[in-house]
């Protein structure tokens, strides 16, 4: 719990980034990005800081091949999809999930990967497949599944991979010099699993602060607080801002189910291209549930639609206005891009709450 | 299969008249539509009538608070109701599917009755189909409603002002919630019900205040945001709500952000914003604190000049913009 007041957390950030001319932080997961456009916070900050919403959006990472191999999939008559209610809205090469289903594809929204399960189970005709995307918030979770539907010997639950790692996307991110970081506000949620001391490579190989926040205003102002402190007495260090919820060494459980269940491989990122060991596929032995090997599919090519910046967008290198589809051609009504479509995209927060 | 509804029993034949007979009519009853003649006759008033028509398409059929019935009278009631209003009749047309169960027919048809009897409006004329069904068994219903407009009443967005105060009668985001809660593929459990309630008496109490209310509007799909983005569109002006003032349960609060949903968008079904001037904003207050359905009320932001925005002043003392939500709310994903 965070027992100080906001008024004084503003206070106190005002107080550590006197001395300091700019402050790039930038918030790694969705979940913060929105929060801290609903919560206000972002209009309260010092002029000086300046936060940079990056790749932590588990929608807006998916490529576009994946997501025409989900529409592949969806257009097959014994087929059922079942996802994240985000990704349904995410326009293909060939339209959405949503124009599918509207088209009589059978889509099915499921807020755990579990529903699946259970879904193929009552539905033993149908072939179901699990979008499986997200990072280690929501990998334990299709690592729980693929036990539960091995273990029950299921011939007609399949998950398309798509899972991804926060911390190698973020020291690729570093690599690349491309964007100016001080620093990083690390997602509450994904560190419940990983641990805070997973980000110790990044302050130990970048000279970057890692502090972990939880999603209240006053969670994400006190995790703000320590970088700018960090920042101002020039010592990075990772910090965890969120005690209550996470611990340095992280859930062990959830950590050896996606141990046993998945291991790292190259993963392709929206319009970051291959990155290595940015991702996880099924291990040998679960090999049985991978769609693409069922289905003998492979993920086509990563092609941007004309003239959307999402991938600039997601690696925090432009901000959404300077798209010259924001707003515009590109709407919640009408997304061009991913960013545009999650809930916790970059450009939709940009666009609901008024950045 | 004699405790499902068939395909037959909206052929117009023996079994029609028998489904009236012993479902409908015994609940919906009265004397304007007991001759079941192809039109209800109406004593007309003298003051001018308000009339509009709303379908129900809700699934499930049941949920924590209520069914498709009380949605079907209360939600036109209070359209009559917001208008200034008094609703007097309804219509009520029956889409059934072939397979729904009359045990839940029967529980519909008297949350009907009830509501109607509630809101004090007599269903007049009606209609019933059965159709194929298209998944698990349902129905849809259409309700029309004419209403009687209070004299005096002058009620007009054209005459709301910087200054003016906006008031709720409750807490926000029950419905959408609690609707959520009981469909398919969301196994969550809570203690929220639908506030779903024909708001007509409590609009009038308002209004018998004598008080200067300029705006009326029920807060129902699009919620709170949705009622306030298209305030500002019309009035040119920009909405300022307060996130401390605005009513909301902590129980609604955690579901909301448990399922990564704003709460300002989700339905109601029983609230009703009112746009007042700021002087008499003490004694609407009062007349809603007295009524059942307004305990909860509250005054949640006013009208400033400036760009026609909705603004929301958050807990942590922040702004930000209020926009209207784009469709059907999506879960999200982590």
């Amino acid at each position: 719990m965070i027992t100080e007041s906001i008024p004084q957390l503003l206070a106190d950030i005002n107080t550590a980034c006197a001395e300091l001319d700019s402050v790039r932080l930038m918030e790694v997961c969705g979940t913060h990005t929105v929060s801290l456009f609903r919560s206000g916070v972002k209009s309260l900050l010092p002029k000086q800081i300046k936060l940079i919403s990056g790749p932590g959006c588990p929608v807006c990472v998916t490529s576009q091949g994946y997501l025409d191999v989900a529409c592949e999939l969806a257009g097959r008559q014994d087929v059922t999809i079942c996802t994240y209610g985000d990704m349904v809205r995410v326009p293909g090469r060939s339209g959405s999930l949503e124009t599918m289903r509207a088209q009589g594809a059978k889509v099915r929204v499921v807020y755990s990967p579990r529903d699946a399960v259970i879904f193929a189970a009552e539905n033993p005709q149908r072939t179901v497949v699990f979008l499986a995307v997200g990072f280690e918030t929501t990998t334990p979770g299709t690592a729980a599944a693929v036990i539960e539907a091995r273990q029950k010997n299921m011939k007609n639950f399949f998950i398309l991979p798509g899972h991804k790692l926060v911390v190698p996307a973020m020291m690729i991110l570093l690599q690349s010099g491309e964007v100016g970081i001080d620093g990083f506000l690390c997602p509450g949620h994904v560190s419940i699993v990983i641990g805070a001391d997973a980000y110790r490579p990044i302050v130990e190989q970048f000279g970057k602060g890692c502090v972990v926040a939880g999603f209240e205003a006053a969670d994400m102002l006190q995790g703000i607080l320590l970088l700018s402190r960090q920042l101002a007495e020039k010592r990075p260090a990772v910090e965890n801002a969120y005690p209550v919820a996470v611990k340095s060494q992280g859930n062990p459980n959830a950590l050896k189910l996606i141990n046993d269940v998945f291991e790292p491989a190259d993963a392709v990122w929206r319009a970051m291209g291959t990155l290595p060991m940015s991702g996880l596929k099924l291990r040998d032995k679960f090999r049985a549930f991978d769609a693409l090997e069922h289905f003998g599919l492979t993920e086509g090519p990563d092609v941007e639609p004309p003239g959307c910046r999402c991938g600039e967008v997601i690696q925090g290198k432009v901000e959404p206005k300077e798209c010259s589809l924001f707003r515009k051609r590109c709407t919640p009504m009408s997304p061009v891009g991913p960013c545009m479509v999650s809930s916790e995209g970059t450009c939709s927060a940009w666009y609901k709450y008024g950045g | 299969m004699n405790d499902r509804v068939i395909l037959a029993h909206g052929g117009g034949g023996e079994l029609t008249k028998r489904l009236i007979a012993e479902h409908i009519m015994p609940r919906l009853g009265n004397e304007v539509l007991n001759p079941l003649t192809d039109g209800a006759l109406l004593d007309a008033p003298t003051n001018r009538l308000c009339f509009t028509t709303d379908a129900y398409v809700v699934q499930p059929l049941e949920f924590p608070g209520g069914n498709i019935g009380h949605l079907a009278v209360a939600g036109t009631v209070n359209d009559l109701a917001v208008m200034g209003a008094t609703p007097k009749w309804l219509s009520l047309a029956l889409v059934l599917e072939e397979g729904l169960e009359f045990a839940v027919l029967d529980r519909i048809l008297d949350a009907i009755a009830a509501t109607a009897r509630d809101a004090g409006v007599v269903i007049a004329t009606g209609d019933t189909k059965v159709i194929e069904a298209r998944g698990p068994a349902g129905m849809t219903l259409t309700t029309a409603g004419v209403g009687v407009l209070r004299p005096g009443t002058n009620l007009d967005a054209c005459r709301i002002k910087p200054g003016d105060f906006i008031i709720v009668n409750g807490a926000i985001a029950e419905h959408g919630l609690a609707v959520m809660s009981a469909r398919e593929g969301l196994a969550f459990q809570t203690q929220l019900q639908s506030d779903v309630a024909p708001l007509n008496g409590l609009i009038a109490a308002m209004l018998d205040t004598g008080a200067d209310i300029k705006f009326f509007r029920d807060a129902t799909r699009g919620g709170l945001a949705g009622l306030v983005a298209d305030l500002a569109e019309e009035t040119g002006l920009t909405v300022e709500l307060r996130e401390n003032d605005i009513p909301l349960t902590p129980a609604a609060r955690h579901i909301a952000e448990l399922l990564g949903l704003d709460p300002l968008t989700v339905a109601n079904e029983g609230k009703c914003v009112a746009v007042v001037a700021a002087r008499d904003a003490e004694k609407i207050l009062a007349a809603c604190r007295n009524h059942p359905l307004g305990r909860a009320a509250a005054v949640i932001g006013q009208i400033t000049p400036g760009r026609p925005l909705a603004e929301l002043i958050t807990r942590a003392g922040g702004r930000r913009i209020i926009q209207r939500p784009y469709g059907e709310e999506l879960p999200r994903i982590c």
